[in-house]
């Protein structure tokens, strides 16, 4: 089995026996963060993107720059990608398969009283 | 509703009709509400003329900054450079606008049938721009950048602070809104010069040299018009030489974490913006800015 790495920004990835068609260019040495921003009216922090940085307190202003340019946060998590521990797609079917088709595991035989919008 | 997928997603269901944004925003307009009256025994030239120099020291450093667009030594600082920029385009806006309600004549002489603000903007010689010195000089490297930037945002941060007081109604209004942006301004600026002159010996020696570029400008940024002093002395304007001592505590703390030494150097310049005496290098700056709008008139896209 290859090693898997969070970085990149899209979940796990193979690092190795992946063609690329060029050999990749070290642009930059800064690691890679990942970013959640928590917009107004959201609940949560949502996953945005992911951005280069020398540290976290660095990493933290560029993502003010570069994901909050238009309005969108009130609130900002920024993460190194390596320390994300992330499933693998291998892991797939038996991670995600089983709960396919637990109907009953969806509140959906309750009716939601009007006014709650998030169950 | 709330999307999981995207936080952008949740944001735009907030302006739903408004196709022309891809992300909602929900902008504020600085100057709702604000009395646009000019204040009692105020001149209205002398009001368009200090606008025009708060505004073209914002828009030639705006210009500056965004020299640095495909150039920044990451693309993280890029974004954050133009930020920057933009936020100063703003204030300039605002500002350019203030001067062309207070004396119309400004903009009509050079451009009768454009909006104020590109009228003044596009349409002024560099005889005719009223910005300092400091803002025009070239960027160099970014360590010189960062330098003139934590300079300027200092001083500008002093000067809209008392600003927000103003009698003008208006000028106000754009100080009060400009502040929180040169806030951060400075506080990019400076974690910059601390980054670097506290960094290898190589960025240290780099930061010291940016630094020792930008002290000359400094002595002028101190010293006020005629049309300044007169605009103090009736508290709609603020006083350059008294911004001094915030501006020298500010910059001393900077420095001192940079592990760099604050000089004050006599000012080596022969330029004085305020007068509309500049050196080459606004000449340049605006024929690069104002090529377009001068080729193309009140073109839109």
């Amino acid at each position: 089995m290859s090693e898997f790495t969070a970085e990149g920004g899209h979940g796990a990835v193979p690092t190795e026996g992946v063609p690329s068609g060029v050999e990749p260019k070290q642009r930059s040495v800064w690691p890679l963060y990942e970013v959640f921003v928590r917009g107004k009216r959201g609940l949560n922090h949502v996953h945005v993107g992911s951005l280069h940085a020398a540290d976290d307190d660095m990493a933290l202003h560029h993502a003010r720059d570069l994901y909050t340019r238009r309005n969108e946060g009130v609130s900002i998590w920024v993460v190194r990608a390596n320390d994300i521990t992330a499933s693998s797609p291998d892991e797939k079917d038996p991670f995600f398969a089983p709960s396919g088709d637990k109907v009953y595991r969806h509140p959906t035989f309750y009716s939601i009283p009007e006014g709650i919008p998030h169950i | 509703m709330i999307h999981d997928d995207s936080a952008y997603e949740s944001l735009a269901d907030e302006h739903g009709g408004d196709a022309r944004w891809a992300f909602g925003t929900g902008f504020d307009d600085p100057l709702s509400g604000v009395d646009t009256a000019i204040p009692d025994g105020v001149d209205a030239a002398d009001l368009a003329t200090y606008c025009l120099m708060l505004a073209d020291d914002a828009l030639v450093m705006s210009q500056r900054l965004t020299q640095w667009c495909t150039n920044a030594p990451e693309l993280e600082e890029e974004v954050a450079l133009a930020n920057i920029a933009l936020d100063l385009l703003g204030q300039s806006r605002l500002l350019l606008a203030r001067a062309g309600a207070a004396d119309p004549a400004l903009p009509s002489r050079v451009a009768p049938d454009l909006p104020h603000e590109d009228a003044l903007a596009y349409f002024r010689g560099p005889t005719e721009f009223y910005n300092v010195t400091l803002v025009e000089a070239d960027n160099g490297d970014f360590a010189r950048s960062v330098a003139r930037l934590l300079v300027f945002s200092t001083w500008r941060l002093a000067l809209l602070d008392r600003l927000t007081t103003s009698r003008d109604a208006v000028l106000a209004a754009v100080a009060a809104k400009g502040v929180k942006e040169v806030t951060y301004h400075r506080d990019y600026a400076a974690r910059w010069v601390i980054r670097l002159g506290d960094g290898t010996a190589l960025s240290h020696g780099r930061m010291a040299v940016g630094l020792e570029d930008t002290w000359p400008y400094v002595g002028e940024i101190f010293v006020s018009s005629d049309v300044e002093q007169r605009l103090a002395a009736a508290n709609v304007g603020v006083d350059l030489a008294g911004l001094r001592a915030e501006f020298d505590d500010a910059i001393g703390q900077v420095l001192s974490l940079a592990k760099l030494p604050f000089r004050d150097v006599a000012s080596t310049v022969d330029t004085l913006g305020r007068s509309g005496r500049h050196s080459d290098a606004l000449a340049t700056l605006l024929a690069e800015m104002q090529v377009l709008a001068r080729a193309h008139p009140a073109a839109t896209w």
